[in-house]
């Protein structure tokens, strides 16, 4: 007979072992379905988590990690405000395309004006555009109750409709010969997120990553307000009595993660992107919710989560054009990582005891 | 714009069309929620039940044996979330929203050499005498099958919860799961029941899509109906009966604005696609006037 018996703390060891094992447990499984799919496992596991590192082509998909870990950390990182003082915003892929619709509207609108300032004002419209889209879930949840987790899933299918219809109507290139999509912001220089480095992979997206990273750590760690946010998850009755403001806390926490998704969008719309397209979002902003848990809502766990998340994205790719494996199997490891965690998470939380327990 | 095109007979009929993937999705999750679960992943087992559906229905040539494979594949999805949640604890909101990702995923994956093909066709019923009445007949009474097994399920659900035993046991499970327990109820396991069931409701919602109202796979072809089926729940207060009212009210909606769209109005095509997305969040702002069972979405962890 099997028991549960629960720990008096959360245990620290395991806790940093968890997300190994789960992310070995995926391997193990996903290479089950590789073969069943008539693929080479061992071959096809290779391709998708060491191939974008250290195959002879690795010069190439280095950068590429950059430019996809970066929006999944950033979204990430805001994200996991959230979910520690349960506030679940699942909405950041609207958040995205509202941060990249804003910032995108502020650099076309000065077309073809050349100043220092456009990209800096499209950064703060990029973010203001998350941060609004945020709130409408936000205010509405404090002011009538309304379920955070619904309103801000129902806000990604709207925005992903205001996309399509900037993309056709207001923002489509004039010169663009009728084509669906917007100039390109890329090659208009006072407005393009270009590569700090050449080659590098390294556009402002990332810096604001890491700057994420260090300011989350920090709040987290060393800030009145982290401690809140702690509290707040772990026991609301006990942040109620410490002076928390519940209502503050949960737009505080969608605000930030808001913002973040914005400024992740900006920085993808400016840079790797391009232009507003009707395709232009890829899921980021759901990957980045496997991002957040994988990281255990930590900031140095999220930033290798985010690591190893866009290495599966490259390597998927790698895997789709040289092993003909179909894309959706990608989309089903990620799903599956996130299954395993949460499955080998209750070993943080529990102990496992074998035969009888005694009585207590 | 020609408003006089829209045939307001056929726009109610096909209402009850519109409703019903919602409808059943949403009867489900009700259960579910009574149990005192969260299943945030109803537009997971929608989609793999859509695809499983399609895939049974096109190989076998029966759409019945096709919804039924449906009912089965949400069910097994189910299943995992309620190992996850039941037996490993897990948080049920990140496993409900796990379930979503994975679903998307092994949709996809199923569904690969499906696209473009058609459904076996489902053909609607006449039903004798009801659907030769004038206006109501067309309505209401010339329907595929499924149409009633979603008003049925409705009924049922009602008279299980509220007139049987087993349905006061499943809802003192969800109002207090340590008071169910202490009364020797077997918390976990009524749970994970209520679980499959929410998922073969799901799969049965999911598969009406794929087989009836569209029919065809598409990835991703559910388009947020898992999360409106979830929304509709809360509208609802967790009562069978209102939720036919908010699914009834949602499917107005949808296939309104589809005739607007056909009949040309000058609004474009995309503010009217978003209207219903729009239409759940008001109406989850202006009407979630229940009360949630107590234990919902709170781990269940007998101590000794």
């Amino acid at each position: 007979m099997i028991t549960l018996e629960k720990r008096a703390g959360p245990s620290k060891a395991w806790a940093l072992v968890t997300p190994l094992v789960a992310v070995a447990l995926t391997m193990i499984v996903g290479g089950i379905l590789f073969a069943a799919l008539g693929k080479n496992p061992f071959e096809t596991i290779r391709t998708i988590f060491l191939d974008p590192l250290f195959s002879e082509f690795a010069w190439f998909y280095r950068p590429q990690l950059l430019i996809k870990g970066a929006p999944l950390v950033l979204i990430a990182i805001g994200l996991s405000f959230g979910f520690r003082a349960g506030v679940w915003n699942i909405g950041a892929e609207g958040q995205y395309i509202m941060g990249a619709i804003c910032g995108a509207a502020v650099g076309l609108a000065f077309h073809p004006m050349e100043s220092r300032l456009i990209f800096p004002l499209m950064v703060l419209a990029g973010a203001f555009g998350g941060w609004a889209w945020a709130m409408i879930p936000g205010v509405l949840r404090v002011k009538f109750g309304t379920n955070e987790i619904l309103v801000s899933l129902m806000l990604v299918y709207v925005a992903e409709q205001l996309l399509a219809s900037m993309a056709l109507g207001a923002m489509r290139n004039p010169e663009g010969m009728g084509f669906p999509g917007s100039r390109n912001l890329a090659q208009y220089p006072s407005a393009a997120n270009l590569e700090l480095i050449k080659d590098s992979g390294m556009h402002w997206g990332v810096v604001a990553a890491l700057i994420a990273v260090i300011f989350a750590y920090v709040t987290l760690s060393r800030h009145i307000f982290g401690f809140q946010v702690r509290l707040a998850g772990q026991s609301p009755r006990a942040a109620n009595f410490a002076g928390v403001n519940p209502a503050g806390m949960i737009l505080i926490c969608l605000g930030i993660s808001g913002a973040l998704a914005g400024l992740a969008g900006l920085f993808e719309v400016a840079g790797p992107a391009g232009q507003i397209s009707i395709d232009f979002n890829v899921g980021y902003g759901f990957t980045a919710i496997i991002v957040a848990f994988l990281g255990r809502l930590h900031p140095i766990g999220i930033l290798l989560a985010g690591g190893l998340m866009a290495l599966t994205y490259i390597g998927g790719e790698i895997a789709q054009s040289n092993l003909g494996l179909p894309g959706a199997a990608i989309q089903l490891l990620q799903g599956m990582l996130l299954f395993f965690l949460l499955a080998v998470d209750m070993l943080t939380n529990y102990r496992i005891k074998f035969g009888k327990g005694g009585t207590v | 714009m020609d408003l006089s095109s829209i045939n307001p007979i056929l726009l109610l009929a096909s209402l009850m069309v519109a409703a019903t993937p919602i409808l059943l999705a949403a009867i489900g999750e009700l259960i579910v929620e009574r149990a005192g679960v969260l299943n945030l992943g109803v537009e997971g087992m929608m989609i793999t039940g859509a695809v499983c559906g399609f895939v049974v229905a096109v190989s076998t040539g029966s759409p019945w044996l096709g919804f039924i494979g449906a009912a089965v594949g949400g069910a097994f999805l189910a299943l995992l979330f309620g190992i996850l949640t039941q037996y490993l604890l897990s948080n049920q909101v990140a496993t409900g929203l796990a379930l979503t990702l994975f679903g998307l995923g092994l949709s996809a994956l199923i569904g690969q050499g499906y696209i473009g093909i058609k459904a076996p066709s489902f053909p609607d019923w006449h039903i004798p005498l009801l659907g030769d009445i004038p206006i109501i007949g067309p309505i209401v009474f010339q329907h595929d099958p499924m149409v009633y097994v979603g008003l049925i399920l409705v009924a049922a659900t009602w008279w299980f919860l509220h007139k049987t035993q087993g349905g006061l046991v499943l809802r003192a499970v969800g109002e207090n799961h340590d008071a169910a327990h202490a009364l020797g109820y077997k918390v976990t396991r009524i749970r994970i029941l209520a679980i499959m069931f929410g998922g073969a409701c799901a799969g049965l919602g999911g598969a009406y899509l794929s087989l009836v109202r569209v029919p065809q796979w598409t990835e991703g072809m559910t388009a947020g109906a898992g999360w409106i089926a979830l929304a509709i729940v809360v509208f609802a207060g967790w009562k069978p009966w209102r939720l036919l009212l908010g699914a009834y009210l949602f499917g107005g909606m949808t296939v309104l604005q589809l005739n607007l769209q056909a009949a040309g109005l000058a609004i474009p095509v995309e503010y009217l696609s978003m209207s219903p997305y729009i239409a759940t969040i008001v109406v989850l702002v202006i009407m979630s006037a229940g009360r949630a069972p107590r234990s919902l979405g709170r781990i269940f962890h007998a101590s000794r």
